[in-house]
């Protein structure tokens, strides 16, 4: 009775983080699955995938992978590029999972982009178990995305009203995410270095191959820094 | 492709993206990290979320259509918003309207 109020209570808290990634979700998931039924795929694969992937941008790309000729370790590479990024959340979340027990592999397993953002940012309110608030935020999200991509594929060529222009959801939320980081420091160097190397790196490196330099811009340029950073105090 | 070769390419998809989920936890599992992992831990996020907004904004031609006009303001209006209200909500249900109402109002 009383584990049940403490996952309750933290199901209440961790639900109204997630409405924003709600709209996204289904809207994104949808177009997946729409397009994965156009490439000629039964809804068994956007459902599957949405699940086990769980990672957007690479399951987009693994639907050319799966109409081209088979490449198992190409596609093994495409895939540890793609979600390269992921690392960082990883490196950011080490304290932030310790203690979180058995649910500590499906919070890792379900790390997508914005699963992170909210995770990381969220203030846990007094009294909320913060592990089970994290596995609420993890399991919505995914259900959010797996019912976006199954419902697209199924039902997709039916639905027609205007939706152009949703996707800015995503951006909206990563410029809040980043606004609130931004009201929480005291000096913004990091942040400045994390715009600045990936801008610069887009317009060198060109759409589809500019994160991976631009994240190991941002390790080089931070492990330069660490000194003078450090003794200003980076957070 | 042949059923087999489907699912082994799947299953490449899935292990790439675990190996950088499941690597910096495999890697630093004892009770503390390195100081320097610890450091990176703590100057990362910041710069990610930059990284994060450029990222969402790879697909923007920058030389035809609005320039990239519509997002740069919309990023903008959102921002201001947080600043204003402070509600994430209230930033990101208000960013996403602003640009939607945007594109339509200048297409």
């Amino acid at each position: 009775m009383h584990d049940n109020h403490r996952i309750l209570k933290a199901f209440r808290a961790a639900f109204p983080l997630t409405v924003p990634i709600f709209a996204g979700f289904c809207f994104l998931g949808m177009a997946y699955g729409i397009y994965m039924n156009a490439a000629g795929f039964s809804p068994w694969y956007p459902f599957f995938m949405s699940m086990l992937i769980f990672g957007g941008s690479l399951e987009f790309i693994a639907v050319s992978m799966l109409l081209a000729p088979f490449a198992p370790l190409q596609a093994f590479i495409v895939a540890l590029m793609v979600q390269a990024r992921h690392i960082f959340y990883g490196l950011s979340m080490l304290e932030k999972f310790r203690g979180t027990g058995w649910k500590k592999p499906y919070l890792i397993f379900g790390m997508c982009d914005e699963t992170f953002s909210i995770n990381f940012t969220a203030k846990v309110p007094e009294g909320v178990d913060r592990g089970w608030m994290m596995f609420f935020v993890t399991l919505l999200n995914q259900l959010y995305w797996v019912s976006g991509a199954t419902i697209g594929a199924i039902a997709g060529s039916m639905l027609s009203f205007d939706t152009h222009g949703v996707e800015f959801v995503m951006t909206a939320m990563f410029t809040a995410i980043f606004m609130e980081q931004w009201m929480k420091e005291r000096l913004h160097y990091t942040a400045i270095i994390g715009i600045v190397a990936t801008a610069v790196s887009l317009a060198v490196f060109g759409a589809d191959s500019f994160l991976i330099p631009a994240m190991a811009a941002i390790v080089i340029i931070l492990t330069i820094l660490r000194g003078p950073l450090e003794r200003r105090g980076i957070t | 492709m042949t059923f087999t070769e489907q699912i082994i390419t799947i299953a490449m998809c899935i292990l790439g993206t675990m190996a950088t989920r499941f690597l910096p936890f495999i890697v630093f599992r004892g009770p503390h990290a390195p100081i320097y992992i610890q450091y990176l831990g703590q100057a990362l996020p910041a710069a990610i979320f930059g990284m994060l907004i450029v990222y969402c904004l790879k697909e923007v031609s920058w030389l035809t259509g609005t320039h990239g006009l519509t997002e740069l303001v919309s990023i903008a209006a959102t921002a201001l918003l947080h600043l204003w209200k402070r509600q994430m909500l209230v930033s990101i249900a208000g960013g996403t309207i602003f640009y939607m109402a945007l594109i339509r109002l200048i297409a």
